[in-house]
């Protein structure tokens, strides 16, 4: 292959497979590519004026020795949520978002996960906790933490998306924002912990209970109703993230974990199960976390959810540095099963081609899709369309709007457009 | 000192007493440790529209101006009108044009949401510091605001439970699908 200032491509040599620029998935695997900072002449980088490459630095001394809680290279500082601008009569609320435009893979670090408070973060106490079965069972119990820790366990990767994530996309005009900014109130991890069913069979439940009131042990007490069919099913008292104990703005030492649902249902510092009849109606699946429509119903108990999908890099706030071969790569779920299949546009949906699956296509996990794309140095609008193992296709902004209405905040699962200019310049846009 | 012989019969000792339990036996973990409602009166705050889980008590709106304008005006301001959208609890037309403003008189369906959010999460610097007693009389204040009970209606465990909210019939329970 002759190596060219084209991203190291011939032009000819590419498999188009749809309109602007698209190129067929297997071409990575095949011949690789240059892409976002990567391209060009970067064959003379660590060599010397002569164009010799040398020993650097770093290999010529002992570097310093073991720690006791690892921490990221000094060199990806940049990698932070963002954690907006606290509410000064309401500190402890708010929402911190995951840096989706640096990460891979599918498995969020603990420390970037998304954060939604309702009354802070409690310091809670793990000898002192107590985990509470009540209501209609036959036995109400009591778990201390040490005791739960003995029971069989599960470990399964679920993502966990807020459901006012991409809720500004419901606004009429198009947030200037990035893929953390807009879409970062989803992560990812392996999440650890009790089958529910194996706690509520050691109470025992009585015929006539249907919802289980979770109730967390922050100041607010945060409170949701869970459907008892969904408890039973695959509803976990999670103890660990991603190996080790949850992080306490993730619920420590438990947190109830919901698969596929909005997340706010995965009641954090969790502290009690109350067994009954009807839902109990909290403040946050009433006057919150319900969607008015534009008939001004709202629709009460939307949990899963939608299928979703969106590209993070290129992404909005970043430019692409030259014409050329780029990675376009990205992230696709749903509440509704596993990820079948991500199509991507370059041309705002006129052409679709198949990207690659790069992940495990796990149930209600986040997946990786990529596939290369030349930036020929004109207008595009990169778009992403993930399809469920469901069969459920990801609506258009249109097509979502038209369901949901412009009054909808919660449950956003709209196609991301991002728009790139003649300046490589990318901006959220909608076509 | 351990030989090829001591070892394979360790091995042989650790097989038979895994293998000897069923499975289910071997999964079987019971360590919740019983006990009674009544214990639980302190701890569990779960109210809910049927009525259960309130406490004695009872209040009016006479009796929550005093408690919302030393507790609660602070961020909800004097009349309930709110300092910023989250914190507005009066007013509001849920059929009005463009995103109708959301409040307990517009949008919540049920008063006992109202009794069992104020016990257990305000106010938000203090959640937990109202007496049963006082959490009657905001919530009786926060419905006499809103035009849905009068000043002198005594709101109780049964009172509560039969007040009609105006937009009680504007949601649709979807939890059946799922």
């Amino acid at each position: 292959m002759t190596n060219t200032k084209n991203g190291g491509f011939m032009s000819d040599e590419l498999d188009r497979v749809a309109g602007n620029g698209l190129i067929n998935r297997r071409h990575l695997l095949k011949v690789g590519l240059g892409g976002l900072g990567t391209a060009l002449a970067t064959n003379t980088f660590g060599a010397d004026a002569g164009g010799k490459l040398q020993i650097p630095q770093w290999s010529q001394q002992p570097g310093p020795g073991t720690s006791s809680y690892g921490s990221p290279s000094s060199f990806t500082g940049h990698l932070q949520r963002s954690a907006g601008t606290p509410n000064p009569i309401y500190p402890g609320g708010g929402a911190s978002r995951s840096p989706l435009q640096h990460l891979q893979g599918t498995i969020t670090p603990n420390s970037l996960h998304f954060e939604r408070h309702h009354s802070g973060v409690p310091a809670v106490d793990p000898a002192q906790h107590k985990l509470v079965i009540n209501g209609l069972v036959d036995q109400p119990l009591m778990f201390s933490y040490e005791d739960l820790l003995k029971y069989p366990m599960v470990s399964k990767i679920y993502f966990l998306e807020c459901s006012g994530n991409s809720g500004t996309l419901y606004g009429n005009t198009p947030a200037d924002g990035s893929a953390q900014s807009i879409h970062g109130l989803v992560s990812c991890a392996e999440w650890t912990g009790i089958p529910l069913s194996t706690l509520l069979d050691e109470a025992g439940v009585k015929t006539e209970a249907k919802w289980i009131a979770a109730v967390g042990a922050d100041g607010a007490s945060m409170g949701r109703s869970v459907p008892l069919a969904k408890a039973l099913d695959d509803v976990m008292v999670a103890l660990y993230q991603n190996g080790e104990p949850i992080r306490p703005e993730q619920g420590y030492p438990m947190r109830l974990f919901v698969p596929g649902w909005e997340g706010n249902i995965s009641v954090k510092w969790l502290t009690q199960l109350k067994l009954t009849r009807e839902a109990s109606q909290f403040r946050d699946e009433t006057s919150k976390y319900t969607d008015t429509m534009t008939d001004r119903r709202s629709l009460q108990f939307t949990f899963p959810m939608g299928t979703k999908s969106l590209i993070t890099s290129p992404s909005g706030q970043m430019s692409l540095p030259h014409k050329g071969v780029y990675k376009v790569t990205g992230i696709a779920w749903s509440g509704a099963g596993s990820i079948r299949r991500v199509e991507v546009s370059a041309d705002g949906g006129r052409s679709w081609a198949d990207a690659m699956i790069e992940s495990h296509q796990s149930d209600k996990a986040l997946a990786r899709f990529s596939i290369p794309w030349q930036w020929d140095g004109g207008d595009g609008i990169l778009q992403s369309r993930a399809t469920d193992s469901a069969g459920n296709i990801q609506p258009s902004r249109d097509a979502h709007l038209a369901e949901r209405g412009l009054i909808s905040f919660y449950h956003y699962h709209g196609i991301q457009s991002w728009g790139i200019n003649t300046e490589g310049e990318i901006k959220n846009v909608y076509t | 000192m351990f030989t090829l012989k001591t070892l394979k019969f360790c091995f042989a000792l650790i097989s038979a007493v895994f293998l000897s339990l069923p499975a289910s036996q071997a999964q079987t973990v019971r360590l919740g440790q019983a006990i009674s409602e009544s214990q639980l009166s302190n701890f569990d705050l779960v109210a809910g529209p049927d009525g259960s889980g309130f406490p004695a008590g009872s209040g009016t709106a006479k009796a929550g101006k005093a408690v919302f304008d030393s507790k609660c005006a602070a961020c909800h301001a004097a009349n309930g009108e709110g300092v910023s959208g989250n914190t507005k609890l009066v007013g509001g037309d849920i059929h009005s044009e463009g995103n109708p403003l959301r409040t307990v008189g517009s949008y919540w369906p049920y008063a006992s949401t109202l009794f069992d959010f104020i016990r257990r999460a305000m106010p938000a610097n203090a959640p937990k510091s109202l007496s049963g007693e006082e959490v009657y009389q905001v919530t009786a204040y926060l419905l006499f605001l809103n035009d849905i009970i009068d000043e002198e209606e005594i709101l109780n465990k049964e009172s509560l439970t039969e007040v009609q909210m105006p937009n009680k019939d504007g949601f649709v329970d979807l939890s059946h699908l799922h």
